[in-house]
């Protein structure tokens, strides 16, 4: 096992890597589900967004200023959607809204089209996550180690606030019953764009860590990190957060093993590599058909 | 203090309250009574600014409230114990409470500290999910949880509902300590006996208007409510 672990460490590390960024995408496709009943299709979109935001930003402008204006970028995205496709259909069924968040995921990949002219952008080298460091003769990145503990931070944080604050208070609540939360005096509509704000904020920073290790940005790139953290947040029971967080870092570890060289079933790493993305579409399925709600996924605790 | 007047509403495509007028005096206790389906829930939903009118008028303290949204009119001071109680079950019976004075700015510990001294069941499942509670425990957590918004006026829909009969009976001696504490009272309510015997005053809806008036122990008395909502 310890011999196992060592020769795949530098599996280990991009998987854990990797698995930290499809968590902090994978928040914003709970969150939203938690408080709409909606899979925001354009969620990973909104992290391509921010990578091609940045691609542009930081052409002109020092990182200081554009890492800043990436988060605002997309915290304000993610707020305009809300606002514009989502709103005007809260009272519709709940298929109507599923269309215009795959409608939304179209117009930002076409948009992003249009503005690149189907180019891969090069991603900028954030100078500090960059850098190659050697841990226990596996090279790797600083962005590889950053990763999960940024994660673990953002994520501690990110429950302190619905466990802890007002405003999350008001989010669990509104969760359960809308019409009750608004006898309280909640407005719904301010606690549904602050959810949707903490998603895209938490995407932004997904993205900087994530293309940074990928090098460019196309406009098809948020789909495939975005299903990823989709199934992750299937996988960890759709509407919980630590859920998520845990199915993210199980899917990212599971992907870069077979990608790397780890024997299995008698076949060498390299014969694997292909089959790690069909992997977690395969491990979708199996949730599915045997664990429906996934690891935490709600479970009833009413009693009449 | 708070007067309906020409009330109409539309709900679910049917015309669910039909131009009904009635008034609320200030510490009072005022029922409406009515069979399932009459516009009694509509009327409160409609006073909480869940539901908005079509015609009419709903004036509180001297102001216009018609059609604000409810976190107007709970700023206001008026509140409503939904039907079903309602309660947050993943939320715990405390946060429960402290959401209830949401909008409030001040300190609470007080009115928790006035809430469990009334419920004292609540004090010691302080720290449970509201899902976890019985029925009647949850019937005064959602009574504690409208009484932390400090409100003037708090209507309650149908607080005896599947609940047992000593439970109603203490959630009905609940209701009359807390209007003597100041709060003005609008119940609806389909046990109309207990309803009856609480209120001060009375209105019989039916179908969507309210047929008939008068005070609690006259209604009682009434030949025709005790045929059809006594079983007399």
């Amino acid at each position: 096992m310890a011999g196992f672990f060592h020769q795949n460490l530098s599996y280990f590390l991009s998987g854990i890597s990797v698995g930290g960024q499809y968590a902090l995408i994978a928040i914003g496709y709970t969150m939203v589900y938690g408080i709409l009943r909606l899979i925001n299709f354009a969620h990973g979109d909104v992290f391509m967004c921010a990578g091609l935001v940045m691609v542009y930003l930081s052409a002109s402008l020092p990182f200081a200023v554009s890492v800043p204006l990436v988060l605002v970028f997309t915290v304000a995205l993610g707020f305009l959607i809300e606002r514009v496709a989502y709103k005007p259909l809260r009272s519709a069924p709940r298929m109507s809204v599923m269309i215009s968040a795959i409608g939304v995921s179209y117009l930002l990949q076409n948009a992003a089209l249009y503005f690149t002219g189907g180019l891969a952008k090069v991603y900028p080298e954030i100078p500090f996550l960059s850098r190659s460091v050697v841990i226990w003769d596996a090279s790797t990145r600083v962005v590889t180690l950053v990763t999960p503990f940024l994660t673990v931070i953002l994520v501690v944080l990110l429950t302190l606030l619905i466990k802890h604050t007002k405003i999350g208070m008001a989010m669990r609540a509104v969760s359960r019953d809308f019409e009750t939360s608004q006898l309280m005096g909640i407005k719904i509509n301010r606690v549904i764009s602050i959810t949707f704000m903490i998603g895209s904020f938490l995407a932004a920073v997904a993205s900087l860590l994530y293309f940074t290790n990928y090098a460019s940005v196309t406009p098809t790139s948020g789909s495939m990190p975005g299903l990823k953290a989709f199934v992750a947040a299937v996988f960890g029971g759709i509407g919980s957060i630590p859920g998520a967080v845990i199915g993210a870092f199980i899917i990212g570890i599971c992907e870069n093993i077979i990608k790397g060289g780890a024997t299995i079933f008698g076949i060498p790493g390299s014969g694997w590599t292909t089959f790690s993305d069909a992997f977690t579409f395969a491990f979708l399925i199996v949730i599915l058909v045997v664990k429906p709600t996934g690891l935490f996924g709600e479970k009833a605790v009413d009693k009449v | 203090m708070f007067e309906i007047k020409g009330l109409s509403v539309n709900y679910g495509g049917i015309e669910a309250v039909r131009d009904i007028s009635f008034s609320v005096e200030e510490g009072s206790i005022v029922t409406l009574i009515g069979a399932n389906g009459a516009g009694k829930s509509t009327t409160l939903r409609t006073i909480a600014g869940l539901v908005k009118p079509r015609s009419g008028k709903i004036t509180f303290m001297g102001e216009d409230i018609t059609g604000k949204d409810p976190a107007f009119i709970v700023g206001k001071g008026i509140t409503l114990v939904p039907e079903g109680r309602r309660i947050f079950p993943d939320l715990t019976v405390y946060e429960n409470l402290r959401i209830g004075a949401y909008l409030r700015k001040d300190r609470i510990d007080d009115d928790i500290e006035w809430v469990f001294s009334l419920f004292p069941r609540l004090r010691e499942r302080s720290w449970q999910y509201g899902g976890t509670l019985s029925g009647g425990e949850q019937q005064m957590l959602a009574v504690g949880r409208a009484l932390m918004s400090r409100p003037k006026l708090m209507m309650m829909d149908e607080p005896s509902l599947g609940l047992a009969p000593l439970v109603v009976r203490d959630i009905f001696s609940i209701i009359r300590t807390i209007r003597d504490k100041g709060v003005t009272i609008l119940l609806v309510e389909q046990n109309a006996n207990m309803a009856l015997q609480t209120a001060d005053m009375a209105y019989v809806m039916e179908t969507g208007s309210i047929t008939l008036s008068g005070k609690g122990r006259d209604l009682i008395a009434d030949d025709s409510v005790r045929k059809a909502y006594l079983g007399k």
